[in-house]
């Protein structure tokens, strides 16, 4: 199966900015090994269900109160950003000005 | 005498013949001598480590006892969170990332007593089969240090094997415990998925992930195994049911024990003939205790490569997207908000990450998900449906670890595809949720270790763990050979 990649549009979506010669580089090694790999598709899975957990399990949810043992304060939150304003992290602007 | 068991010093911790102290100077004795050649730790706490020795002998003296791993030095793969303790998962995005909480599984590992002496090296974000995918630099093999100790745990089964921890904890996705333990000669686990939970492991591909042991003995294994796994509310995919303990049917033996012999899992081929020879020998001495061999095909696991490098580029694409520069980790700065994140993304991951995001992104992007995703987790069904035909004929599986014993470091780097094929051999248990263990059972020409697979049905870790021990105590391999400092570290064939 011949494959096509926007590596580009793919590394956009990623956000991932690379350099033209980066782009080249990843993108002929996915190609290749997607190649290898779209084997697959010959494989007959007509009525077969995929996958989503190895045990007979569904999603479990826990009910919905403070959990104390995993609540950080905004201080411990915060001490990892690399900028930060009062109790928010800060960042570039993410909308462009008219 | 160096302790080389977590058994053997836990007796000797209680007979009074070392100390938590003791136990932990000959770590760090250790350690220094090899360290500088091995490159097994990201990150050594030994101030930590000697405080934790001594309050675990303060405990045990005043009658306070948590059992086998109280004051037992380990060593643990540097993308499990450590609250105070830098982890970095081998990458540069998160170099100098100091979590502000412990993964579930070192919780309960500082509850059982036992001392984190550090985070081991990996292949960055666990993705690897050589360690060199480090952005911190390769770790070596302390068989021979020309050689790779195999990935992506290749800094637990390195620090391990060289007894600068007396057992670790690794992480295994498609073969990352399992390969390097059985590069390193020792011995590697990967529970049933859901047995250990994630909470607080850096995720890689959430399917597919678990933590388990890494130690010197099977039973060192089941101890850690069964200190760290249970069901975890704080982990959705964590099982809630009741397991058997790990340990239960340690010295049961084989005696009528019906194993399936899978030599072409995975499609498996060019396996070498050392590695060949040596699991045929195992599997004789198997049948001379009484184990019973069959033959066995699950053809559908053939496409378990293919599978994995659909499956696992996918989740990791999705679950690395956290990265982006602003609440933790590197920033590279921009304009706007999504140039800082692409700049941030495309500076703090190396290649083999960004080309397993780029796979993912484009295997998981609009028109290609049901093609190749979709059709991934269609064939999971299918090699979970060859096991379970397997398993109504047998009660384990047996195969190579690994086609090849430790390969020279900068082998496979160059071509994806050839680093691909080294987990060949495990990655139809993760892709099943099968647990599987790696025995060390013999050498090869070059004095490098063979490694023995024992695959068992979703949450039957007792039987896999006691075929496991049968299988180590017949082969009789010494795992301490890169303890002794006669030995020395070097490169080259011996």
């Amino acid at each position: 199966m011949a494959i096509e990649i926007d590596i580009s549009h793919v590394a956009r979506l990623a956000r991932l900015e690379l350099s033209d010669r980066q782009l080249d580089t990843y993108g002929r090694q996915c190609r290749e090994l997607l190649e290898h790999v779209a084997r697959i598709q010959a494989v007959d899975t007509e009525g077969v269900e995929p996958t989503s957990h190895p045990l007979p399990m569904t999603n479990r949810f826990r009910e919905d109160r403070i959990t104390p043992e995993t609540v950080l304060g905004h201080e411990e939150v915060l001490a990892q950003a690399p900028d930060t304003e009062g109790p928010f992290f800060r960042v570039p602007p993410a909308i462009e000005e008219a | 005498m160096a302790f080389t068991t977590i058994v053997g010093a836990a007796r000797a911790l209680r007979d009074g013949s070392v100390t938590s102290v003791g136990l932990a100077e000959q770590v760090l004795q250790r350690t220094s001598m090899v360290e500088a050649q091995l490159h097994a730790y990201l990150t050594l706490d030994s101030d930590g480590l000697m405080e934790a020795a001594a309050r675990a002998d303060e405990e045990l003296a005043a009658g306070s006892d948590r059992g086998p791993l109280h004051g037992i030095p380990i060593a643990v793969k540097d993308n499990m969170t450590t609250r105070h303790m830098e982890t970095t998962a081998g990458s540069r995005i998160l170099s100098g990332y100091v979590p502000p909480y412990d993964a579930t599984a070192i919780r309960r590992l500082r509850d059982a007593g036992a001392l984190i002496a550090g985070k081991t090296n990996l292949d960055e974000f666990a993705m690897g089969s050589s360690t060199e995918n480090s952005a911190f630099g390769p770790t070596r093999n302390p068989w021979n240090t020309d050689r790779v100790p195999g990935g992506s745990s290749g800094g637990s089964a390195a620090a391990v094997a060289a007894g600068m921890a007396l057992g670790g904890l690794g992480s295994d996705t498609g073969g990352s415990i399992r390969q390097p333990a059985s590069l390193c000669g020792v011995v590697g686990a990967k529970p049933t998925y859901g047995a250990v939970s994630r909470y607080g492991l850096i995720a890689f591909a959430s399917s597919l992930d678990q933590i388990g042991p890494i130690a010197h003995r099977v039973e060192d294994a089941a101890l850690l195994l069964d200190a760290i796994s249970g069901h975890d509310p704080l982990d959705s995919t964590s099982y809630p049911g009741g397991i058997e303990p790990s340990g239960a049917r340690l010295g049961g033996g084989l005696d009528g024990v019906r194993v399936g012999v899978a030599r072409r899992l995975g499609g498996a081929d060019a396996v070498e003939p050392d590695v060949e020879a040596a699991f045929d020998r195992a599997l004789a001495a198997m049948e001379g205790a009484g184990a019973v061999t069959l033959e066995v095909d699950l053809p559908s696991t053939e496409q378990g490569l293919s599978a994995y490098y659909l499956i696992a580029p996918a989740e990791c694409s999705a679950n690395l997207a956290r990265f982006d520069g602003v609440r933790y980790g590197l920033r590279v700065d921009g304009a706007t908000t999504e140039q800082m994140m692409s700049r941030s993304r495309a500076d703090g991951f190396g290649p083999e990450v960004t080309r397993r995001v780029l796979l993912g992104t484009f295997a998981l992007s609009a028109g290609y998900h049901e093609a190749f995703y979709g059709q991934a987790q269609k064939v999971r069904t299918l090699i979970r449906e060859d096991f379970a035909r397997a398993y109504r004929q047998c009660d384990v599986l047996v195969s190579p670890t690994s086609a090849t014993t430790a390969f020279p470091l900068g082998d496979r780097t160059e071509d994806p595809l050839s680093m691909y094929v080294s987990d060949v051999f495990t990655i139809p248990s993760n892709l099943a949720g099968h647990p599987a263990i790696s025995v060390p059972v013999g050498l090869d020409r070059h004095d490098l270790p063979i490694g023995f697979q024992v695959m068992a049905p979703a949450l039957e870790e007792a039987v896999m763990f006691q075929v496991a021990a049968a299988v180590e105590s017949l082969a009789g391999f010494d795992t301490t050979v890169p303890f002794d400092p006669s030995y020395g570290l070097r490169g080259g064939v011996r």
